[in-house]
């Protein structure tokens, strides 16, 4: 956590008091938490009553795709179509696919191309043909894994010009690339407050006004009868500090994160040359580095590095545990074994030189390694 | 050294891996997931293989303070173990697949990948000792002793095997786990097949290879007494659940003598036609010092937690003839034969061979 967004959290945590109470110490918290709602909105080109506060990015998600698609539904019943892309993070992915389940929903899965990117011209070919029968469409603003921007403006314009509201997951956006729910035309925008140091478990969904939205959550009709629950003055403190210094740095950072990010590509290509570099070469996340590494598992990269004290991701696992081949890199057309072979390195705030170098010095005898490994297995 | 210890999820890997740190190795605990849909396999806190005993094992690992990965086994365990039980049971034979899993996964499967990863062993929470001598030996817990299960190892596969438990008794084990607050102290033990989850051996194998009406046999009179859905459902030596429609001419109780698959035949007689005195076996493998020229003198074990007889055992290529002192009953096609030295400080493992009749 950042150090301002913790100190503002302990500061506001000491104080009693319900932000839904009438009495001082309620009008006291309500003051703080509506502060809060104005930063957030100042900073992220939304207006205060745009911001409804969540548990976090998985509850923002689910609000925003369950809530529209209920509401829309709820006002014409053809209307049950859910357009998605096929690399969202899974708290949309799963979110659209139990709607599919259980709630008779049609899903239309939109393809991208090899880096990952969602062409405006496929969503228009959807909508094109299904307008009619759509309750929401549903993209992020980049990418997790492989860090690709998506064309979020021209998107929403698409879905505008269709009549249908459209959702960005921006979890991984904000701070990282200029974000503004204003100008960019969406709908419905999720952010959270642990991805720019912030505090886990608060986030916030920014809905349009006239965007209908059915709630997860019953009870006291906080946040505009469309999230119940008592307010966490404390976390949506922090949260909003965490935004606002995330947001107002996000310039500065990026190019500082950029630099450093293209030096480790530069480096890694040259260590280990056969590597394939993932996701959009331009329009990409400032701090993301994404590869292949031909013959060798990404889990046992993983570990090799670990041991150095190097830390990098697969793309997800399951409950148990076992790596699972990135559903992100199956829909850009990479095979099993490639996408089994991949790797995401992150440059952030405390990224330094020193931690390139010690990559760098560590890759190549465990590329070396884990392909020796690699050979022993079985065939699929 | 570094190595790498394969935790399930139960109490003995869990200390296993504790000692081994206190030991002074740098260790890397590894999950083995081996369900390819954890929620089918054996559920509550039993042994292996489910979405609770990841969580165990992983739990383990923050405490002893030891990095934590899953290794997604399913493919190669459904191959090496599921498929050859089930196939194993369609030729007549009772297969043992704990010890194929050591054999096909953990040391070998596991191992390969530990060694080509750079590490220099694997340790697991069996019971049984394997000391400097190189030499495999039973668990002074001889209830919970599993160098049977072992037996099948190579020189070079325990070589790199570390057992840091065969000194110490179950109770000893679960006392310690407790000490060092591991959670797991009392979770109940492994038994049953850990792919067979309601441990109903014969649905399972009926699911896989079908219904298969047939005869069941009687030895001496060749005549059919009754029949049965499956003949491989059936293990020598197996005498309840015949349901036999005629009773033998003496009355007495009838035992499963032989399965035969190609007739799909039970033949069933009398206990005493069950006695083997002459077992016979293939695929040796032989760890207790170099390979015999001449018929050792020593004891041997035809199944696991079975007796234990005096027998002469001699290797011929790639067989092994183990001629007992006394018969011995019931001995099943596709069990190991395992040749021990008696020895005060633990029975000597000299080698096993997987029994043909």
């Amino acid at each position: 956590m950042l150090d301002e967004a913790l100190e503002a959290y302990v500061a506001t945590a000491r104080e009693v008091g319900n932000a839904s109470s009438l009495h001082a110490a309620g009008r006291r918290a309500r003051r703080r938490v509506e502060e809060s709602r104005e930063r957030v909105a100042a900073v992220l080109g939304a207006r205060p009553s745009e911001v409804i506060f969540t548990g976090g990015g998985t509850e923002s998600d689910n609000l925003a795709v369950k809530g529209i698609f209920w509401a829309r539904r709820a006002a014409r019943p053809d209307r049950r179509r859910v357009v998605s892309s096929a690399v969202e993070h899974h708290a949309v992915l799963d979110a659209v696919d139990w709607l599919a389940q259980h709630e008779g929903a049609e899903v239309g899965w939109l393809p991208v191309d090899a880096v990952g990117r969602l062409d405006p011209q496929t969503l228009r070919a959807e909508l094109d043909a299904h307008a009619d029968q759509v309750a929401v469409v549903t993209a992020m603003w980049a990418n997790n894994e492989v860090g690709t921007v998506q064309p979020v403006a021209e998107l929403a314009a698409v879905a505008a010009e269709h009549g249908v509201p459209f959702h960005t997951d921006a979890i991984q956006a904000v701070g990282q690339v200029p974000v503004d729910f204003g100008a960019s035309g969406v709908a419905a925008l999720t952010v959270t407050g642990h991805k720019l140091g912030g505090p886990t478990g608060v986030g916030a969904l920014l809905l349009a006004r006239d965007v209908p939205a059915t709630p997860l959550l019953h009870g006291g009709g906080q946040e505009r009868d469309i999230r119940s629950g008592t307010l966490d003055t404390a976390g949506i403190v922090a949260f909003a500090v965490a935004v606002e210094t995330a947001v107002k740095g996000q310039q500065e950072y990026a190019a500082r994160v950029a630099a450093l990010r293209d030096d480790l590509i530069e480096r890694v290509r040259q260590a280990v040359p056969e590597v394939i570099y993932n996701g959009d070469p331009t329009d990409r996340l400032p701090g993301n580095a994404h590869f292949s590494f031909p013959g060798c598992e990404g889990d046992a990269l993983l570990l090799l590095l670990d041991a150095q004290g190097i830390a990098c991701s697969t793309g997800s696992a399951c409950s148990a545990g076992v790596a699972q081949p990135s559903h992100v890199l199956l829909a850009m057309g990479a095979d099993d074994d490639r996408a089994r072979s991949s790797l995401r390195f992150t440059v952030g705030h405390t990224s330094t030189q020193a931690d390139i170098d010690a990559l760098i010095a560590a890759l190549p005898a465990a590329v070396d390694r884990a392909r020796r490994a690699a050979a022993l297995r079985t065939p699929r | 050294m570094r190595v790498l210890a394969a935790m399930s999820g139960g109490v003995d890997s869990a200390v296993a891996a504790a000692r081994a740190v206190a030991a002074g190795h740098d260790v890397t605990g590894v999950h083995l997931a081996l369900a390819r849909n954890p929620q089918t396999y054996r559920t509550g806190a039993r042994g292996c293989c489910t979405l609770e005993d990841s969580r165990d094992a992983r739990r383990a690992a923050d405490v002893i303070g030891i990095p934590f990965y899953v290794w997604d086994m399913a493919d190669r365990f459904h191959e090496d173990v599921v498929d050859d039980f089930v196939a194993e049971y369609a030729a007549g034979r009772t297969p043992n697949p704990c010890l194929r899993c050591n054999e096909k996964i953990k040391f070998a499967a596991v191992l390969d990948r530990a060694v080509a990863l750079g590490f220099d062993a694997v340790v697991t929470g069996h019971h049984a000792r394997l000391g400097a001598d190189g030499l495999l030996r039973r668990s002074v817990d001889l209830a919970k002793d599993q160098s049977y299960v072992l037996a099948v190892l190579t020189r070079e596969q325990l070589d790199r095997s570390i057992f840091p438990l065969g000194d110490s008794t179950k109770a000893q084990v679960r006392a310690e786990a407790a000490e060092r607050g591991l959670a797991v102290a009392d979770k109940p033990d492994s038994h049953d097949i850990c792919f067979i989850a309601d441990g109903d051996t014969r649905g399972f194998l009926a699911g896989r290879l079908g219904e298969a009406p047939g005869d069941v046999v009687d030895a001496s009179t060749g005549a059919v007494v009754g029949s049965h859905s499956g003949a491989y459902a059936y293990t020598v030596g197996q005498r309840r659940g015949l349901h036999l429609d005629r009773p033998a001419a003496d009355g007495r109780p009838r035992y499963v003598l032989s399965i035969t698959p190609k007739t799909n035949t039970v033949t069933v007689g009398p206990a005493e036609a069950l006695d083997v005195s002459d077992v016979h076996a293939v695929r040796p493998v032989w760890t207790g010092g170099a390979r015999p020229d001449a018929p050792v003198e020593c004891e041997v074990q035809l199944r696991a937690h079975g007796d234990v007889v005096p027998a002469t055992v001699a290797l011929d290529g790639d067989r092994l003839h183990a001629e007992l002192r006394r018969p011995v009953r019931g001995v099943a096609a596709g069990q190991a034969v395992v040749a021990y030295r008696p020895d005060p400080a633990g029975d000597v493992v000299l080698g096993s061979a997987t029994i043909t009749g």
